[in-house]
């Protein structure tokens, strides 16, 4: 089976990022296929490079790239999502005027079209 | 091409979640996919006529919500104890919807293929 997955869960407020986190991990080990994880609303707050979580807690951010490293997934946050919280790369930093690096590595930065894309793509698709 | 249903129940203007919400609303529609909306629960009033985010610092979201016609998006359903429930009407609202009952909910989300809860 073949998903899309839609993260709009806070990584540290909501319940469901952890749920989100530990699907994709059983779906893949169970060797379904992830076609995308799209990062949207305050789930872009997984990607920023220097969210740093006490020694004891639990890490999404470190969570989800040692994932995408194991599978190749394709870990994407929406652009006008992450703007709006702040969260940009060099490039976008650049555009807008504006000096900044705030993607953590193994994510990169897309627009909705590429959701919409993973979606049609996909046998099921799964919001959290 | 896919039926989208797009569940909104979480009452408007907190922020920017009817925006966005909206704007993967737009994408879908510009996909050219079957795009249907499904007001439930405090949702209803994100289309209730005369209203003024504007003065909230917020997008005019009813022209957003016209604004879904020219993708060719015109199936709006707005459960009927829901609409009740704010002691509202049909003609209450920005324009013309389905009136859905609670009761049908379930087989509307079943027929579709993909569920956003646009919440």
């Amino acid at each position: 089976m073949k998903y899309a997955i839609l993260v709009n869960a806070n990584p540290d407020t909501s319940a469901s990022a952890i749920s989100a986190y530990r699907f994709v991990k059983a779906a893949l080990e169970a060797g379904h296929s992830i076609s995308r994880v799209f990062f949207y609303k305050d789930g872009i707050y997984h990607a920023l490079h220097y969210r740093t979580a006490p020694d004891d807690e639990c890490h999404l951010t470190q969570a989800w790239q040692t994932l995408a490293q194991a599978f190749e997934l394709d870990l994407v946050v929406c652009v006008s999502a992450a703007q709006r919280r702040g969260l940009l790369n060099p490039d976008e930093a650049k555009r807008q005027g504006k000096q900044d690096d705030d993607l953590a590595a193994g994510f990169r930065i897309g627009g909705l079209g590429q959701w919409l894309e993973a979606m049609l793509a996909a046998d099921r698709v799964i919001e959290f | 091409m896919k039926k989208i249903l797009f569940v909104l129940e979480k009452p408007p203007f907190q922020g920017i979640k009817l925006q966005e919400n909206l704007d993967m609303i737009l994408t879908a529609a510009v996909f050219d996919q079957q795009v249907a909306l499904l007001f439930l629960g405090g949702g209803v009033l994100s289309i209730k006529s005369g209203q003024n985010p504007t003065d909230l610092g917020l997008k005019d979201t009813a022209a957003i919500f016209k604004a879904l016609e020219i993708y060719d998006v015109k199936d709006f359903y707005v459960e009927v104890e829901s609409l009740q429930a704010f002691g509202l009407k049909p003609g209450d609202l920005i324009f013309p919807v389905q009136e859905i009952y609670r009761k049908d909910v379930n087989a509307m989300i079943v027929e579709s293929d993909v569920v956003l809860s646009a919440g």
